[in-house]
């Protein structure tokens, strides 16, 4: 599905992977290794060389908002630019539907974005990408601030994504979370990406 | 009839300062040093300006006339420079900045010469300089006012605008409640001064004919041409050089490109 060869930025070294319809790869490695710079080339938010195609298609032959509504990232900050928060959905009844599957309350669609909390913040700005139904989604610790409960129910929507053939890279510090969704990861230190298989250890 | 001043009126006048410094002084204010400073490049500068001025109208040389035009263009590119914390790496800062207020004080100038003023010959000394200098004057504000405000803002509104990026926006549309602001910000001072005028405050232009002899009644006409002209001249250059900042403070792929700013060291 997402095939990656030589990818590369200043701070990246050339890497070549790939990405298959309905596989969910953790990206793991220390704070400060290119986690995040991997996925940000990976949607081109940042300049980078090399062939990133979807399905075949080269990424620079499309408009880069489709590319980016198609490979869509999920930064570990989440960011906001209307006061309320349904302002930020383009189909709300969707993704107030969505926010329920992820333990929030009804009504946050009606709040102002200053009362929630990081964690309401990083769960709402995930179903702000899923009710565009990408299919590649790069997610940079989407759990990193929440509680076993919502932790357990984003990884449960994730799941859902990926039967509907999604394509997932998710960055975790959590071991036991990349054993729970991924099979395979992606190393990264220091600008190196190394592939591997998800093992206990 | 006119009242000419003498140097000892303006050395009386100048002893105002004085209490302000001891003012200074005695509060420990540590602004006894500048206001010095201030006060001394005011004279200084607007000296050699009376110098200029008096030789420039007496050459009636079209060619001198563009050159102080020029000169002055330079400096307030300079000026809008200093203003803004963050700014477009290179030559893009000054470049933009002095490209939209030239742009604009030019178009307006050459319509106020041509059709409301009309000296002879168009290009007069006498009117284009003085008219030139109020309308770059507060074109410069502005332009320095909108990007200051745009660059501080992309800078510190990063995680908004790159989460709308992310979700398949164009920089357009990412960076259109920045540019929003900026606008604003810098078409505000010019609006808010129109309001109060005549009211609250009588422009120092104004002022002066009125001073120097002219009858109210022309004087007002001559205020409202100016009011007009910096208003037109502002809003062009502010709009111009918000919108080439925004250009390159993105890309052809749509990505914010705050790597094209550096900080004022």
């Amino acid at each position: 599905m997402l095939s990656v060869s030589n990818l590369s930025t200043p701070v990246l070294k050339p890497a070549t992977f790939r990405l298959d319809a309905g596989e969910c790869v953790a990206v793991q490695g220390k704070s400060g290794s290119g986690k995040s710079v991997l996925l940000r080339a990976l949607a081109d938010l940042d300049p980078s060389t090399g062939e990133v195609r979807l399905n075949g298609d080269l990424r620079e032959d499309m408009p880069a908002p489709l590319w980016r509504r198609r490979v869509t990232y999920v930064a570990a900050e989440s960011g906001w630019w209307e006061d309320r928060v349904g302002a930020h959905f383009a189909q709300p009844d969707r993704a107030a539907a969505l926010a329920g599957a992820l333990g929030l309350p009804g009504k946050v669609m009606d709040w102002p974005v200053a009362r929630l909390s990081t964690g309401e913040r990083q769960r709402l700005a995930l179903v702000r990408a899923l009710v565009q139904e990408p299919e590649v989604l790069l997610l940079d610790e989407p759990t990193g601030p929440l509680d076993a409960e919502a932790t357990e129910r984003v990884e449960a929507l994730l799941r859902g994504e990926l039967a509907r053939g999604a394509g997932v890279l998710i960055v975790t510090h959590a071991p036991e979370q990349a054993l729970r969704l991924a099979r395979r990861h992606l190393h990264v230190a220091d600008g190196v990406v190394a592939d591997g298989v998800v093992t206990e250890g | 009839m006119l009242v000419s001043l003498h140097y000892t009126d303006l050395a009386v006048a100048g002893l105002l300062l004085l209490v302000n410094g001891g003012l200074s002084l005695a509060l420990d204010l540590g602004l006894a040093r500048p206001l010095l400073v201030a006060a001394l490049r005011m004279v200084v500068q607007l000296s050699l300006v009376g110098l200029v001025l008096t030789r420039l109208f007496a050459l009636e040389s079209p060619w001198l006339t563009l050159g102080a035009a020029l000169v002055m263009l330079l400096f307030a590119g300079q000026e809008t420079m200093a203003r803004q914390e963050r700014r477009l790496a290179g030559w893009w800062s000054y470049g933009i900045g002095t490209g939209a207020m030239g742009t604009a004080a030019a178009i307006v100038l050459l319509l106020g010469l041509s059709t409301a003023v009309r000296p002879d010959p168009w290009w007069d000394a006498r009117y284009a300089i003085p008219m030139l200098g109020m309308v770059l004057g507060n074109a410069m504000s502005g332009v320095g006012l909108a990007l200051h405000t745009l660059t501080a803002t992309a800078a510190r509104e990063r995680a908004a605008i790159e989460a709308q990026l992310a979700l398949g926006q164009t920089r357009w549309t990412a960076l259109r409640p920045i540019l929003r602001h900026a606008l604003r910000t810098a078409l505000m001072p010019t609006i808010n001064s129109m309001a109060a005028m005549g009211v609250v405050a009588l422009p120092g232009m104004m002022t002066g004919q009125i001073l120097s002899g002219v009858d109210p009644g022309e004087a007002v006409k001559y205020q409202i041409l100016i009011m007009f002209l910096i208003s037109g001249a502002t809003g062009l250059g502010v709009l111009a050089a918000s919108l080439a900042t925004v250009r390159r403070l993105s890309d052809r792929r749509h990505r914010l490109r705050l790597d094209r700013l550096v900080r004022r060291r």
